[in-house]
């Protein structure tokens, strides 16, 4: 009986399918124009910096018009990958957002799926913390955390400060609680039925978060990984405050420390250095953004 | 041997008491259906038979041991849930075989363990498919698999065709009859409908307020109900209640059901109520089947009386008849070609054979 009466409705439902497809039609319009405005908004910026990295640095102080390139040349490039510095540069950034990655994903998956299922004494105001946690602004903490290591240094004799090494144990304060919430989020998110199934299966606690948790809420690991990532390799006050001599910076801090010189800014191999540094990220997006496929759990339940 | 045994098991969430001492007796190979209406305690059972919650009170044992603190996986049970809970990531094979490949099982034994459920349940050209890529009812096989494969001691169901539309869902009932025929395994199966707990079950259990009402075969429980809440329960349409009182007229025990209307009892049933208070207020409880139209020669027993119909359904096999008696509606079940007419005039027949007394105040049958 139920679907007679569906079907008599359906009539009905296709004439206002028909106007709300009209109404579709114009949000899309808008949509396209905002969409094209804020996209030349934010290209323009890498634009410039391409068409200037392409420069040498008597056409950039030269009177000329700065979005053309009159004499393009390669000379930013080669001279920067040439020199080993940067390459060095290149190097820590990579070894520490590397290290950070794995490490923060160490700790925020299983704290994460502690967090989302094992009920225990102080489980939901923990998971709080860990978001609170996040909030304070690194700004706030680097004095007191500089302070922190040179006292650890004096006690134990270990020195951390102006070692890359150091922003091992600094930036997972900022990766590991937001992903730890984003984690929360995504195991939330998983049918408790699914992992009763498992337990009832024989799966041990580990087991459930290895075979079935981080299968399942794997779009959630790319997103919190793309975020470590990305934190790793942009961060710039910690690296600042933490590490002087040259053969520990990361690529931030080493480009805007080694290629201004007092008021002299080589602003072509500036601009070429920010564009490599910004390839990584763009490669690793890309490569991960085909695994990113939302909905991934369809098909658990009754969906 | 897998049987189950409830001792005054016992459920508390903090404030609310969710199970308040059952005492159950499951034999080996016995299908029992926990029945009852949303929130009386039936998935708790259930769940603290799986050891999925831990029990306030009382014992739980499975095949004569105590599993108070054994961990689910310890139990070798079975889960079968409403939502499926299939693994999305994994195939229908490694659905089934994901228990077997955690305990080690030989590679061969899984593969002829799954192929011989994957018959059973005719989803053999599924084994490769996602979850995703299968209907409900599928997913709904490929659950059952999943359980059938471990070949546990014991099948636990919570509601399981739920989900699944009308058609589907009797398709199903049969289909889980069938597999409990051939694997003979210690089934306890949740449900809300009391359709799916009549056609399913060796034994079934009325559950109401955490509390047993009543556990009996089918036929028991439609036809020696224990409370007003099992009669009213089971049964489609639900038995009629009508307020009522008995009295002795002319040295006969009668119920009178209004000023103008009594019945004599029949022999049996007059011995039966014969040490009732005439002053108790009592309820007769009647099945629709056993209020049709009154025929030319009504048998002992089944007394005629006039009444105005208020609607009438035509079933096709029947026609469901409606009316008013002491301001109760009444259900009763004519044949198609009695004149039965909205508004309409009919002499109907009561067979009191048939009847129930209920005390209107404890809801207790007498
Ligand atoms: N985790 C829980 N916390 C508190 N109360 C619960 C919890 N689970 C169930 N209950 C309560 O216990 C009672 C029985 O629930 P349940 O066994 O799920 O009923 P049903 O018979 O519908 O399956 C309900 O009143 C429900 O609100
Ligand atoms: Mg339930």
């Amino acid at each position: 009986m139920a679907t007679v009466t569906i079907d008599k409705a359906a009539p009905t439902r296709k004439v206002k399918y028909g106007s709300m497809s009209r109404d579709r039609t114009w949000a899309l319009r808008w949509s396209y124009f905002f969409l094209v405005i804020f996209a030349i908004f934010s290209l323009t910026p890498p634009i410039y910096m391409l068409i200037t990295s392409l420069k040498s640095s008597a056409e950039i102080s030269a009177a000329t018009n700065p979005w053309w390139v009159f004499h393009p040349t390669l000379e930013n490039y080669v001279g920067l990958l040439t020199s080993n510095q940067f390459l060095r540069f290149f190097w820590n950034s990579a070894i520490v957002s590397i290290f950070v990655v794995t490490i923060t994903m160490l700790i925020s998956v299983p704290a994460a799926f502690a967090l989302a299922r094992m009920r225990f004494w102080g489980s939901a105001v923990l998971a709080t913390g860990v978001f609170l946690t996040y909030l304070i602004p690194e700004t706030l903490l680097f004095i007191p955390l500089f302070k922190m290591f040179a006292v650890i240094g004096d006690w134990t004799g270990i020195q951390l400060i102006n070692k890359w090494y150091v922003l091992l144990i600094l930036y997972p304060t900022l990766t590991v609680p937001f992903c730890t919430w984003i984690m929360i989020g995504y195991f939330a998110s998983i049918p408790k039925e699914l992992d009763e199934a498992a337990i009832i299966d024989g799966a041990s606690w580990i087991q459930t978060l290895t075979r079935i948790f981080i299968p399942v809420a794997f779009p959630g690991i790319i997103a919190a990984t793309i975020f470590a990532f990305t934190v790793s390799w942009a961060q710039f006050l910690y690296p600042l405050v933490f590490t002087t001599s040259t053969d520990q910076l990361v690529m931030p801090v080493g480009i805007i420390t080694t290629l201004i010189k007092g008021d002299v800014f080589n602003w072509g191999q500036i601009m070429t250095g920010a564009l490599l540094g910004a390839a990584p990220p763009l490669i690793i997006y890309a490569f991960l953004m085909d695994y990113y496929i939302a909905g991934l759990t369809a098909g658990a339940t009754k969906g | 041997m897998a049987d189950v045994t409830l001792r005054k098991v016992v459920k508390r969430y903090d404030e609310v008491e969710a199970v308040r001492g059952i005492d159950l007796d499951i034999a080996d190979h016995e299908f029992v259906v926990l029945v009852g209406p949303s929130g009386c305690g039936k998935s708790t059972t259930l769940r603290m038979i799986a050891g999925l919650e831990d029990i306030s009170d009382g014992d739980i044992m499975i095949g004569g041991d105590v599993v108070n603190d054994v961990p689910p996986k310890d139990r070798d049970i079975a889960m079968v849930f409403q939502n499926y809970a299939l693994y999305p990531h994994m195939t229908v094979a490694e659905n089934m075989s994901f228990g077997l490949r955690l305990k080690r099982y030989p590679k061969a034994e899984i593969k002829s363990r799954i192929d011989e459920a994957a018959r059973m349940l005719d989803i053999v050209e599924l084994v490769d498919r996602k979850p995703k890529q299968l209907s409900g009812g599928q997913r709904q096989r490929v659950a059952m698999g999943r359980a059938i494969v471990r070949n546990p001691k014991v099948f636990l169901f919570d509601e399981p065709l739920s989900n699944l539309d009308a058609k589907l869902r009797v398709q199903m009932r049969i289909e889980i009859k069938k597999v409990h025929q051939k694997v003979r395994t210690t089934t306890v199966y949740v449900t809300h409908d009391q359709v799916e707990a009549m056609t399913l079950a060796d034994r079934v259990v009325v559950m109401n307020h955490g509390r047993i009402e009543q556990i009996g075969t089918p036929n028991e429980l439609y036809h020696k109900p224990a409370t007003k809440f099992v009669a009213s329960f089971i049964g489609s349409p639900a038995m009629n209640f009508i307020p009522c009182r008995l009295e002795d007229i002319a040295g006969k025990l009668h119920v009178r059901l209004t000023d103008r209307l009594a019945f004599p009892l029949p022999l049996a049933r007059a011995v039966r109520y014969q040490n009732i208070p005439r002053t108790e207020k009592l309820l007769l409880g009647l099945r629709p089947e056993h209020v049709t139209e009154a025929k030319p020669h009504p048998q002992p027993g089944v007394e005629t009386f006039d009444t105005v119909l208020d609607v009438t359904e035509p079933m096709g096999m029947e026609t469901l008849i409606y009316f008013t008696m002491e301001g109760s509606q009444v259900c009763g079940r004519v044949n198609p070609n009695a004149d039965a007419h909205d508004g309409a005039p009919l002499r109907l027949a009561v067979d009191l054979n048939n009847m129930h007394l209920l005390n209107e105040v404890t809801g207790v049958v007498l």
